[in-house]
């Protein structure tokens, strides 16, 4: 395996007519620097209205958004979401502060927490931010954000605190930055935009190929 | 005649690269060339040297027999103030791909600079450069237009043919979906995978026949010759004929590609 | 996998008489081009996004051995166990060695072309593992034992009827006279079949659209959440990327991400976009606790600083397929091997040698239209040529089309002899109407020759 490495790195070194193996400090500058490049202006304008933009967005990609004012109103968003899908009231919840919070005094919904076995059908969990530019969710895989709930139940409902809608992937990044430090990232983030789909049968787009079947996105104004 | 480009000295010389297609397969189209150029005020000249400009050698990989065709065309036209040819594809060979031949070879490198810098396809050397808007000319048809691959893409002709059609009284232009879809001519192409070929300019009739135009249009001859081909080995009436034909009011005089007629 | 792209000419005679495929050609001129012009309108800086992508995939090559290192470094901070392979060779016996200490029986996967281009499958079927394609179109050409006819849409030649009767035929354990008359029936039993696969396998492989040097991180896309799954719920995770895969830093992959969906499905973005860093973690409540890289080479150094670099730059999104009158004339089986369409002809040749491949570069018009679309801007006509130009250069060009260039250009050289005898040969060619039925694109000619005419003072 040695082997390989240095033989793969050689080859291209001599391609590329290097002579030295040192790595040259544009290399670590540019990493260091992790520079913006082109940015849609539509929503890296200081007067975009980022909330409007990702609901429009999100819905573009076929996911469900209400809004909510204060968290003690997701139990009663969900529990009329479930029933209008004709799903029983109960869900696996990622254990997220924002969401023990906001279910904290419900008594109408069953919640277990936890990461999923493909048992459950319906996902509540908190996504770390919004991306307005394409209605794009971040979930950062954590003790408060299990990776299988996005994947498993076929009904997952998101919510996102508006305060966390950013306007472009770059601005995710910085965001993520801020909470983990440089170069760190967490073991999986997942950038999701709308519910699954597939069409590879014919050409017909289906929803709902292996992950979930329905995106609900639940905005909260007030957190 | 319109608006002309008055900036440009006088007399301006051009060489007319008539291709070998039109040459040989239908003069008519050189004689329309001809006629346009003169109309917009060009001094015209018709090397007696010219032939083929290389093109099916270069697309066959034989670099070696093109670089000897392109010697000739390059000595035949580097006197010139501009080189016209009624094909985007054989200018766009002179301009765009000529320089890389020579790599290596300064001399022959500067000399296929400076001719490919002054070399244009017709219908937008007409417009862009010698500023002409329109020719007066009349054509009772309906007409679809089709942009062949290489004046679309490496000349950047689109609008041109439009802006002069436009001013044709008579034309009605139908535009086809597939305008911009190559006919599946390719040169040599068209000889080695025949049928391959021949799917693509049957999906390319369809299109054409779907416009309900009774004359399809173009800016080069063998892309038209392999459309008129194929659209009449299907029965269709569709006339196929090159714009220059018809901006230079030779159209009625003129059969249209394939068809018969003999007008000596 | 082996390669049929020797027999291009019987393969595409196929392709012209296989109705059902000729229909789904019809169907892809329908769908991915027109989406992607519907997205691209949205987006007004997508000109000046495939200009800084270009950017940073040339800055990524002239530096690929420093960004290869330092995404290696940052991949093993995240406790990432990075392979090299050089050939497709080594990077088989790698995954077999890896899935055999995880003692795997089965081994799902995501959607991978480099996977293909080594043929894993076959090797780990060979070898005792069983390998499940998850993506719905690898799944259904795994169950038909074909090779992808798309490089996004791999059961994109196929019907509905003919996906189920394969799956009539491969899922034999289910009612025979079930209803699978609908794409919904068809997707509803995949899914239903493919989840216990997902929930039962060991390992899991999948592809990487990019490896993120800034982070050791790499990235997925896809649709259907196939991807996720594979390489969530296995205890090993394993991505094979080739590579030029790495870009710099996390807004390097967002400019490319802004390119990649749109001239792929005409998607702003996909529905999934995963970056995977590392095995789990202490505090994470699922994921695998093995993730292994497997970084390939397979020829791709030796393109490095040469005429074909330009085609390291691609991004597998299929655009060039999509707009392409050869590919949509016959279809991606007629290229005989893993890549088709513009992108697998300059490809093909440079993996497999031209003496196997040089049909590729030659059956095509040269129309331009996927360098048009190309959200890199590869310059693939002139890639094509190239490898036209080394066949002709090494002999390889059939001894017809050598005498007809040569017999062409020495007349062509010479005006004063080509004249006359060009005369000769339209006036035969006028006697004869035309070139007929055998040469329908030769009409009957006008008569004469221009220049001749012209300097005989006609006007």
């Amino acid at each position: 395996m040695k082997a390989a490495r240095s033989e793969i790195l050689a080859n291209v070194r001599s391609a590329l007519n290097k002579k030295d193996i040192e790595i040259p400090s544009a290399v670590d500058e540019r990493l260091r620097a992790h520079a913006i490049n082109t940015v849609p202006a539509r929503v890296s304008g200081a007067d975009a209205d980022r909330i409007a933009i990702f609901i429009e967005e999100a819905e573009r990609a076929s996911a469900t958004i209400e809004r909510i004012k204060a968290p003690k109103e997701l139990a009663g968003a969900v529990t009329a979401y479930l029933k209008s899908i004709d799903e029983e009231q109960a869900v696996r919840a990622a254990g997220h502060p924002l969401l023990k919070e906001c279910l904290a005094e419900q008594t109408i919904l069953e919640v277990t927490e936890g990461p999923s076995d493909g048992t459950d059908t319906v996902a509540l969990t908190a996504a770390f931010a919004g991306i307005a530019e394409t209605g794009t969710l971040v979930l950062c895989a954590g003790s408060e954000s299990p990776t299988t709930l996005n994947f498993l139940p076929d009904t997952n409902i998101v919510l996102l605190p508006e305060v966390s809608i950013v306007g472009t992937y770059e601005d995710a990044w910085a965001a993520l930055r801020q909470t983990m430090g440089s170069g760190v990232m967490p073991r999986t983030v997942n950038w999701i935009t709308g519910p699954s789909r597939s069409a590879d049968i014919e050409q017909t787009l289906l929803m709902g190929a292996h992950g979930p079947r329905r995106l609900h996105i639940i905005l909260l104004a007030d957190s | 005649m319109g608006a002309m480009n008055t900036a440009l000295k006088n007399p301006i010389d051009v060489g007319l690269f008539a291709t070998c297609l039109v040459d040989l397969m239908r003069p008519s189209v050189g004689f329309a060339a001809a006629r346009l150029l003169e109309r917009a005020g060009c001094t015209l000249h018709v090397p007696e040297a010219q032939t083929c400009c290389g093109q099916p050698a270069y697309n066959s990989g034989d670099n070696t027999d093109a670089r000897n065709l392109a010697v000739n065309v390059i000595a035949a036209f580097e006197g010139f103030d501009y080189v016209v040819a009624p094909s985007g594809s054989c200018a766009a060979m002179i301009r765009h791909h000529y320089p890389a031949l020579f790599e290596g070879d300064a001399t022959m490198t500067a000399r296929c600079q400076s001719l490919s810098n002054k070399t244009h396809e017709l219908l937008s050397f007409l417009t862009d450069i010698m500023g002409v808007t329109e020719f007066e000319a009349e054509f009772e048809a309906t007409a679809t237009y089709h942009d062949s691959c290489s004046g679309l893409r490496e000349m950047g002709i689109r609008e041109q043919p439009r802006a002069l059609m436009a001013a044709v009284k008579g034309l009605e232009l139908r535009e086809s979906g597939e305008a911009q879809s190559c006919c599946g001519f390719g040169g040599l192409f068209s000889v080695k995978y025949p049928e391959v070929s021949g799917r693509i300019v049957d999906a390319k009739s369809d299109a054409i026949e779907a416009t309900g135009a009774e004359t399809l249009l173009g800016g080069d001859l063998g892309c038209l010759m392999n459309m008129s081909g194929r659209l009449r080995a299907r029965g269709s009436a569709i006339k196929t004929r090159h714009l220059a034909e018809v901006l230079a009011g030779t159209a009625p005089e003129t059969p249209a590609i394939g068809e018969e007629g003999d007008k000596d | 996998m082996r390669s049929t792209t020797r027999n291009f000419v019987d393969n595409a005679a196929r392709g012209l008489a296989d109705d059902k495929l000729q229909a789904a050609l019809g169907r892809l001129s329908q769908g991915f081009p027109v989406k992607r012009l519907e997205t691209i309108s949205r987006l007004p800086e997508f000109e000046q996004l495939r200009d800084d992508a270009i950017a940073i995939k040339r800055h990524t090559l002239e530096n690929l051995d420093s960004y290869l290192e330092r995404y290696e470094e940052n991949a093993k901070v995240s406790g990432a166990h990075v392979h090299w392979a050089r050939d497709g060779d080594d990077a088989r016996e790698i995954i077999l060695g890896i899935c055999r200490d995880a003692g795997a029986k089965t081994v799902t996967k995501g959607k991978s072309m480099v996977s293909e281009e080594i043929g894993i499958n076959e090797f780990l079927a060979d070898n005792g593992v069983e390998p499940i394609e998850t993506d719905l179109g690898e799944y259904i050409i795994q169950l038909r034992d074909e090779p992808p006819s798309h490089i996004i849409a791999p059961a994109i030649h196929l019907s509905g009827a003919q996906v189920a009767d394969t799956f009539k035929e491969s899922h034999d354990e289910l009612d025979a006279d079930r209803d699978l008359s609908e794409p919904r029936t068809l997707l509803e039993e995949a899914r239903a079949i493919l989840r216990k696969k997902f929930l039962a396998a060991d390992v899991g492989i999948t592809g990487a659209n990019m490896l993120i040097a800034e982070t050791g991180t790499s990235v997925i896309v896809t649709n259907e959440g196939n991807g996720d799954l594979t390489q969530t719920l296995p205890k090993t995770h394993i991505v094979i990327a080739s590579i030029e895969k790495v870009v710099p830093t996390l807004e390097d992959a967002a400019t490319i991400l802004r390119i990649l969906a749109r001239s792929a499905t005409g998607q702003d973005i996909t529905v999934y976009t995963t970056y995977s860093t590392g095995p789990k973690r202490a505090d994470d409540l699922d994921g695998p606790e093995n993730y292994h890289v497997v970084i390939l080479d397979n020829g791709r150094s030796s393109l490095l600083g040469g005429e074909f670099e330009d085609m390291l730059r691609c991004i597998k999104c299929a655009a060039c397929l999509n707009h392409c009158p050869v590919y949509k004339a016959i279809g991606g089986h007629a290229y005989g091997w893993v890549y088709s369409g513009p992108m697998g002809a300059v490809l093909a040749p440079a993996l497999l040698g031209l003496g196997e491949t040089h049909h590729l570069p030659s059956a095509s018009s040269l129309c331009g239209r996927c360098q048009d679309v190309c959200p890199m801007r590869i310059p693939l006509p002139r890639l094509l040529r190239q490898w036209r130009r080394r066949w002709f250069e090494t002999g390889g060009e059939d001894t017809k089309t050598r005498l007809g260039l040569a017999a062409w250009a020495f007349l062509a050289k010479r005006p004063a002899l080509y004249r006359p005898l060009m005369a000769i040969g339209t006036s035969v060619l006028k006697l004869c109407g035309g070139g007929g039925r055998r040469f329908p694109i030769l009409p009957r000619p006008e008569g004469g020759s221009f220049v001749d005419q012209w300097k005989r003072g006609k006007r």
